[in-house]
Order: C-alpha cells, then structure tokens, then sequence
C-alpha cells in the first residue's frame, strides 16, 4: 500500500469517458455514487476477454474454456482478498448488490424467518436492502423494526438493546448511506445483533469502493456490493457469507452449472459457491471486477480514501458558501463518506440538475432510492454531488459556480 | 447536436406559475380525482375534477415536485376551468404532442400561454416531468367517461 498521495490529473488520464465535452463544456461527473467511471485498464480486460478467451467457463475441455475458468477464477480470488474472505469458495457472484441481498433474504430468509420473527434495518437504507426484506416478511409474517436517524442522519442507537431482541432473526444495514453519506457504525450493531444471535447483513454498494473493507474485523456474516461503482462494469456484483453459512443454505436458482447429480425427483447440489450460481453467469463483467480491483489497489486505498477526504472538506466549504444551500447528513468528516446530499433554496434538485447538467455538470437528484431517509427529514428529493478519485478541487469549484447560477435562476 | 438554451427552460412565466401556484388546493364536490406519481424522480400530482353536463367547471390539484411539473400543472387547470370535456381531451393530445417535438402542435393557439413550455421538448429528461398533469386529466377524462357508461 503506497502512502504517496494521489495525483487526480494523471489518474483522470485513465479514464476515457471524463475526456469529453458535455452541453459545450468540458464534463464534470459528480454522480459517482450511482455509478463510476471505467479505466482503460477494465475496458481493456473486457475486450480482451471477448477478443481472445470468450468460452464458457467449467464446462469446456478445451483450451479457451480453460483460459475463461481461469481468468474468472481469479477474480473471484481478487474479490475475496478485497473484503478479507478466509477463502475464494465466500464469494458467490451476483448482478450485484441487489441481487446479493435477494439471494440471502430468499435462500437464507425463507428457511429460517417464521411469523413473529423480527428483521431489523435502518430509516437510512437504500430500497435495495428494505424490499427484499419487506417481501420475507410479507411471506412468513415477520416483523419490521426500524433503527431511527438523528438531525444529522446518523443512527440513532441508544435504544438498540430494546430494538434487538430474542425474536431478532436478522439485522440488515449499510456501510455507508448512498443518499447522504453517512458512514454507520457497523460493528458496534453486528456484535450486538450476534448476542441475540441474529444474522448480520451489509449493504456494502457504497462502502467497498471508498474504505478497505474487512468483513472478519467488522464481524459481519454478509457483505453485499457491486463492481460498477467501483470502477468496474455494470452487471457483476458479489455476496461475500461465512462459508459455514453458504454451506448450510437452499439454492437460490435452479439450473445449470448450481448441480452436482440430476435425478428424475430430486437432485443434489454443487459445493459452494457454485450452488449460488444457476446459469452461465457474466464471465467478463467477473473478469473485469477483477481488473477494477487490481486498478484501484495500484493506486491504493489509503490514497484513494484521504483525496476523497481533502476534497469532500472543499467541497463541503464551497458548496455551503452558496447562499439558500442546505446541507444533510453528518457534520464530522470522519461520519461523512465522499457525497454531498443538498437543497438550494426554493428550487427543485430536479432544476438544479439540469442547470448543472446545462454547464457539463452530472449530479443526481430525487429520493437516491432512499425515501425513508428523505421522508425523515420532511424532503422529497435533495440533489447530491458525489466525489471519486479521478474529481479534482477543479470540478468542485465548477460545481459552486454551477450552484451560482441556480441562484440567479430561481432568485 | 446544438445544446438547447436554459433560458427556453426557465421562462420568467414557469417561474412564477412554479412560486405561485394556481388553483392549488382541495376542490369541494369533486367528480373525479387521479393520483399519479414518477416513482423515478418524486414528482407528484393529485388532480381533482369537478364536471357538470360535459364541462369541467373547476379544477384543483395537489402536488409537489420539480418547477416543471408543478408551473405545467398550474397553467393547465387555469385552461380547464369550463372547459368542454371534449376540449380538454384536444388540449392534452395537442400539449402531449408539443412536448413530443410535433411543431404544428406548438403553433396551435388554443395551448396559450402552456406554449411557453414548449422549450421543454428540447431536454428529453424533463418532458416527463411537464406531462405528468396532462397525464393525469387524460387518466381523469377516462375514469369519468367509464363511470358515466355505468
């Protein structure tokens, strides 16, 4: 791990799809927490894969499957490493995180959620980690509890021994809030939700790209993410569980590839992970989370986590200097992942995102598929700008005079 | 391709239709109301009819959203206001098309003042959030030739 800092103008060379103008200037992407952008290096693993080695994998004798099953392999042991996995066999692939939360609320929920039981989430998830559960419990009659938000859209957790109880069968909660950056204390939950012997799922979609993650010190049973935002393509995503936990789990789909012995009544599964994985999967969206991982680990993570935190600090000054700017989530900086969550005036974030968008600007604006969270703080939208390691102070104050000129609109 | 101007957007009339809002409340003695929603970006409307012998005597809405969506809605219902049904059925293709690019629609004169919208049609991503009150009055206007059949 290299401690030498990060040099955004070089690593933005890397990146061919910042290299454009955008409404006639040139373009500012602060929408990375929907997805990021893609290096050269993973475009160029994706084509080599279809250039070169495209076969299916396991299944061929011949030289190309060979190479396929190799090269995805691999990645599956990079994408262990990345997260701490004891072994590759922990990581099942998924489209992604979405997909990875389905197969535990499904495989793992419906054999072990009865009615009464209890799920406990958060007012802060995305929907992606509050419908899988609201569909369990709609299927076994168990219960929704709710971890409430403070002011600064931080959990509120003074009552959590009251909200964890016996009947707790899960606990599924983010590392980190795509809708207003709040990074959560995830292990203080999970070693109290393990003393009621519940199951501990992350959401990790915004928590594996900025913060080298290691599932054994958080003491997690789950930990869900995706390779897009991350620097990888769209698609691929993985599961990390405990092996003893994939282990003792039904399939989630059936098909190809998930089977050991195929009987005319019943048949007998692969070991794990493959049991996870009906279906030829997507052997180069794998291959090139792979290369992601190997990009982002190049320049570093230490690196990578203290420009995102120089320029959220910028960022947070500049854009708070504009007038009618609200901004929510934490105020320390050591609770606030790399995004910008705000309301400007009386103007919509849906305007403000096209102002910006007018000025080559991408930002988001809505609900972040969060609308608990927004309903929380009595908000139908806010528009958010979020920072990877290719933004430099640049965009940023490209983003203020953007904010300028939505003042002047709507003064 | 040319990039569309911002000031054919953010017209000082959609402005100020967005700040004050018209006929914005609940309507007494509503014949027909349609919720409808972009679950995509939050914009929301509740239109409230009230019709007597084939005319539209008042309309109301409820709503929030974007300065689009919520300017196109209030310059709408002052259009509707004894408005044959049949007319306002005319009124919503005809917008409709206008925020579709059609530039005879734009030309027609009984849009009025919703021509000021028709800078819209230039930002593909926003002509959602101006139809979803039309949206709505055609929805309307259906519900209530269905409940007039039984």
């Amino acid at each position: 791990m290299t401690t030498a800092t990060l040099d955004p103008v070089r690593i933005r060379r890397e990146f061919p799809t910042l290299d454009q103008s955008v409404n006639g200037h040139p373009l500012v992407y602060l929408d990375n927490a929907a997805t990021s952008q893609k290096p050269r290096a993973v475009l160029d693993a994706l084509g080599a894969y279809y250039e070169n080695d495209n076969s299916n994998v396991h299944r061929g004798i011949h030289e190309l499957s060979r190479r396929a099953t190799v090269a995805y392999e691999e990645s599956r042991a990079k994408v262990a490493s990345w997260v701490g996995a004891t072994e590759p066999a922990e990581i099942v692939w998924t489209r992604g995180t979405t997909e990875a939360i389905n197969l535990v609320s499904t495989a793992w929920g419906l054999n072990n959620v009865r009615e009464g039981d209890e799920i406990l989430i958060s007012v802060l998830e995305h929907h992606s980690n509050i419908i899988p559960w609201q569909l369990l419990a709609q299927r076994t009659g168990a219960v929704i509890k709710y971890i409430e938000i403070d002011d600064q859209g931080r959990w509120v957790l003074e009552d959590l021994s009251d909200l964890l109880t016996d009947r707790t069968k899960v606990v599924a909660i983010s590392h980190v809030s795509n809708a207003l950056g709040t990074v959560n204390p995830v292990k203080e939950v999970a070693a109290a939700a393990h003393e009621v012997g519940a199951l501990v799922l992350v959401d990790g979609a915004q928590g594996a790209v900025h913060i080298k993650v290691n599932v054994q010190d958080l003491g997690v049973d789950c930990y869900a993410f995706s390779g897009h935002k991350m620097c990888g393509p769209t698609g691929i995503g993985a599961l990390w569980a405990r092996r003893d936990l994939l282990d003792s789990m039904e399939p989630y789909q059936g098909g190809g590839e998930m089977i050991h012995l195929v009987e005319r009544e019943m048949s007998t599964w692969a070991k794990v992970p493959h049991k996870f994985e009906a279906g030829t999967p997507n052997i180069a969206g794998a291959i090139g989370m792979g290369a992601a991982i190997d990009f982002l680990s190049e320049v570093g993570m230490d690196a990578i986590a203290r420009h995102e935190r120089d320029l959220l600090a910028y960022a947070l000054e500049r854009v708070s200097a504009v007038g009618g700017v609200r901004i929510y989530g934490p105020e320390s900086l050591e609770e606030h992942s790399a995004l910008i969550s705000f309301t400007l005036g009386d103007a919509h974030p849906h305007d403000i995102a096209t102002i910006l968008d007018s000025e080559g600007i991408a930002v988001r604006a809505g609900h972040h598929c969060a609308q608990l969270a927004m309903k929380h703080f009595g908000i139908s939208a806010t528009a958010r700008a979020s920072i990877y390691l290719y933004n430099t102070e640049d965009d940023i104050d490209r983003l203020a005079e953007g904010l300028e000129q939505v003042r002047s609109i709507f003064a | 391709m040319e990039t569309p101007q911002l000031s054919s957007l953010y017209q000082q009339l959609i402005l100020e239709h967005y700040r004050n809002p018209r006929n914005k409340g609940e309507l007494e003695g509503t014949s027909v109301e349609i919720h409808m929603a972009n679950p995509i970006c939050g914009d929301e409307v509740r239109l409230q009819l009230r019709i007597q012998a084939g005319q539209i005597e008042e309309a109301k809405f409820v709503g929030q959203g974007c300065s689009i969506s919520q300017a196109a809605i209030s310059m709408m219902t002052t259009l509707l206001h004894g408005c044959s049904l049949a007319d306002a059925k005319i009124l919503a293709e005809c917008f409709t098309r206008m925020m579709h690019g059609d530039p005879d629609a734009a030309e027609d004169k009984r849009l009025k003042n919703l021509r000021a919208l028709q800078g819209v049609s230039k930002f593909p991503v926003r002509i959602k959030c101006a139809l979803i009150g039309f949206d709505a009055l055609q929805e309307a206007l259906k519900t209530h030739a269905k409940e007039d059949e039984s």
